[in-house]
């Protein structure tokens, strides 16, 4: 917890962050609360394939493993724009604003890519309720999917009014979503 | 007092302190009705007894926020309430409305009329007249406190309190619908209750205690605020996708059983925070405020919060335990010890720390106090582990060995019976603590001699 760190300088600026981490206190907690969340999700999907190996490997031959290699590097490269950016935003305001742009447009290709794994499960029936591995499969990649959304306005919002400390901010947001993505594809496609 | 509109909490705190009283004495009677099921039975069915416990607890916890937020709203804004005038209108409305509530329950008037008649939902039975007046009183109450925030300064403290208010107004509007289909009947009646007590409700009692923090302590302001941000954060991320564990039976997608484990196994990591909160503010402290009883009813709050709300709450939140406990006296265990400690304490505190200020006198009688807050918190605290050992053992017996519902409650009567005798402390612990903020008028214990710390 950061908070308690925050106490024992009381008189420090409001938003210094907390033990030199860059950015605002408030979006380490949110990184660690989602981080938390998603391994929760992970750990149940994991102690879910015990129960029923085969059944989870069967489901799990429907993905599209391509489309999930392809997505992990676009989110990796959208996230290392990102981070260029955050790093220009102090002196070279129209390269970090392209640069935000650049990696919230990658986030649409993910989105894209996504989608079209999406359509062609349903178009197969598959739900859901279809399957334990499904209803997992359906909730993290979704609600990662949803992240993916969120991060993408956010780049957008602070390439608008670009200023350094907005864009840490959104940068590590961004890295929070291409990290759970990066734990979400062997878990969830490989494994 | 600074602010002579602040005046206006004691007619809250006044109420408050009556339906408090209806409400423990409806509770020993619901506990006896347990251990000798005839017990007023022609007079007082005990679904209507219930009723009553839990309505009147509901709506003095809301009139005592209500003072709350009159009694601090004035100090944080430094301006005077917009319309004081309004606010007892408000308060009027209320009692109205709760008046009309209990005549209609216990005499079962206008059965079936749709503005008159009881609703039949749990906790949303008021007849449809009383749901309009509880919404024409909150848009008065949010109106006047917003009117005077907008004109005077804007605290973190004031923003939180009037973010968590609007909110649970708001979702009070989901009380008007009610759709045929059980499953979303239930989906949205929800949004009601739970969401405020594990959504709206933990933003309003991290403000109140974020005031009583400030004022108790007098730790600075910057970092008071900092921790109340944190856990209006953790609060929302974790309470509102946590109201998922009420979905796991009702007839929602499958899904909704590893959202409700995972998010609402969360929801104890702001508890955790409100209650280290509250210990590091009292350590790091400077102040030393003579109004130790307040200090030790907060105190008292955010530790039996955590372990009521949050210890107690995840307990049986995780689906693969509920599918056997639902429902069982697990459930009123963790019922009872999270709101006495997450909000009946912060009412009580909140009372303790400005009912001095309010009629004008030293801090007074904080020996009878603090004997009532020990009083009522062991008797709670032992009615939880009554009613914890009761529900696991009938989980054992009866969704486990397959045993006849009536069959188990035979079996539990030795636990009714001591949760019937805990009942009873609670109740004279509730009458101490009215008595010792109402009625005497100097202290008992004369204060000792100061010696300054070396």
């Amino acid at each position: 917890m950061p908070a308690p760190h925050a106490v024992s300088s009381p008189d420090a600026a409001p938003d210094d962050g907390a033990g030199g981490l860059p950015g605002e206190v408030m979006i380490w907690i949110l990184i660690i609360s989602e981080l938390a969340v998603f391994s929760a999700g992970l750990l149940a999907l994991l102690a879910g394939r015990l129960t029923d190996p085969a059944g989870f490997a069967e489901a799990q031959s429907h993905l599209h493993r391509v489309g999930a290699a392809v997505n992990t590097v676009v989110l990796v490269t959208s996230g290392y724009l990102a981070a260029v950016a955050a790093h220009k935003a102090g002196h070279r305001p129209t390269v970090a604003r392209r640069l935000l742009m650049l990696a919230a447009g990658l986030g649409a290709v993910f989105l894209a890519v996504k989608a079209s794994e999406y359509i062609d499960l349903f178009t197969q029936g598959i739900g859901t309720e279809t399957h334990p591995f499904f209803t997992f499969f359906y909730l993290l990649t979704g609600f990662h999917a949803a992240h993916v959304l969120a991060g993408m306005v956010l780049l957008m919002v602070v390439a608008i009014r670009l200023a350094p400390r907005p864009v840490g901010v959104a940068a590590a947001f961004w890295h929070m979503v291409d990290l759970v993505w990066v734990l979400l594809v062997p878990v969830v496609y490989l494994l | 007092m600074k602010y002579q509109t602040q005046k206006i909490a004691l007619a809250y705190f006044a109420v408050a302190m009556a339906l408090f009283a209806v409400q423990v004495t409806m509770g020993l009677v619901l506990g006896y009705i347990y251990i000798q099921p005839n017990f007023l039975s022609e007079i007082l069915p005990f679904n209507v007894g219930r009723m009553l416990h839990t309505n009147s607890l509901v709506v003095w916890l809301l009139l005592g926020f209500f003072g709350a937020a009159y009694y601090l709203v004035p100090e944080e804004s430094e301006r005077e309430i917009h319309s004081p005038k309004l606010a007892y209108l408000q308060l009027a409305i209320f009692v109205l409305g709760t008046a009309g509530v209990v005549v209609t329950y216990l005499f079962n008037l206008f059965d079936g009329n749709f503005a008159l008649g009881n609703e039949g939902r749990e906790f949303l039975e008021q007849p449809k007249w009383v749901k309009v007046g509880i919404v024409v009183a909150a848009l008065i109450f949010l109106y006047n406190i917003t009117m005077t925030v907008l004109a005077g300064k804007k605290t973190a403290i004031t923003n939180i309190l009037l973010l968590g208010l609007w909110a649970l107004a708001l979702l009070f509007l989901f009380a008007f619908y009610n759709p045929s289909n059980l499953a979303l009947d239930k989906m949205y009646w929800w949004y009601v209750v739970h969401l405020w007590v594990e959504g709206t409700w933990e933003l309003v009692m991290a403000s109140i205690l974020a005031f009583l923090m400030l004022k108790l302590t007098g730790v600075d302001r910057e970092v008071v605020e900092k921790w109340l941000y944190v856990i209006a954060a953790l609060a929302l991320f974790s309470g509102i996708l946590g109201t998922g564990h009420h979905y796991y039976w009702i007839g929602t997608p499958g899904y909704w059983q590893w959202i409700g484990s995972i998010f609402s196994s969360l929801e104890i990591v702001p508890f955790f925070a409100m209650m280290s909160f509250a210990f590091v503010m009292v350590w790091k402290g400077r102040r030393d405020h003579p109004n130790k009883a307040a200090l030790l009813w907060s105190l008292g709050c955010a530790t039996l919060a955590f372990f009521g709300a949050g210890v107690w709450g995840f307990l049986h939140t995780l689906h693969g335990v509920n599918y056997y406990s639902h429902g069982t006296q697990i459930t009123a265990a963790h019922g009872h010890l999270a709101f006495y400690g997450a909000y009946v304490c912060l009412n009580l505190a909140i009372i303790t720390y400005a009912m001095p200020a309010l009629r004008g006198r030293d801090p007074f009688n904080q020996v009878l106090n603090m004997a009532s807050f020990w009083l009522m918190s062991a008797g709670v605290v032992f009615m939880t582990f009554t009613l914890t050992f009761a529900g696991t053992v009938q989980t054992h017996l009866q969704r486990v060995n397959g045993e006849a519902y009536m069959d188990v409650q035979d079996q539990l009567w030795i636990f009714y019976a001591m949760r019937f005798g805990s009942g009873v402390a609670v109740v004279l612990g509730a009458v101490l603590f009215i008595y010792s903020v109402s009625f005497p008028r100097r202290e008992i214990i004369e204060a000792g001699v100061k010696v300054p710390a070396e």
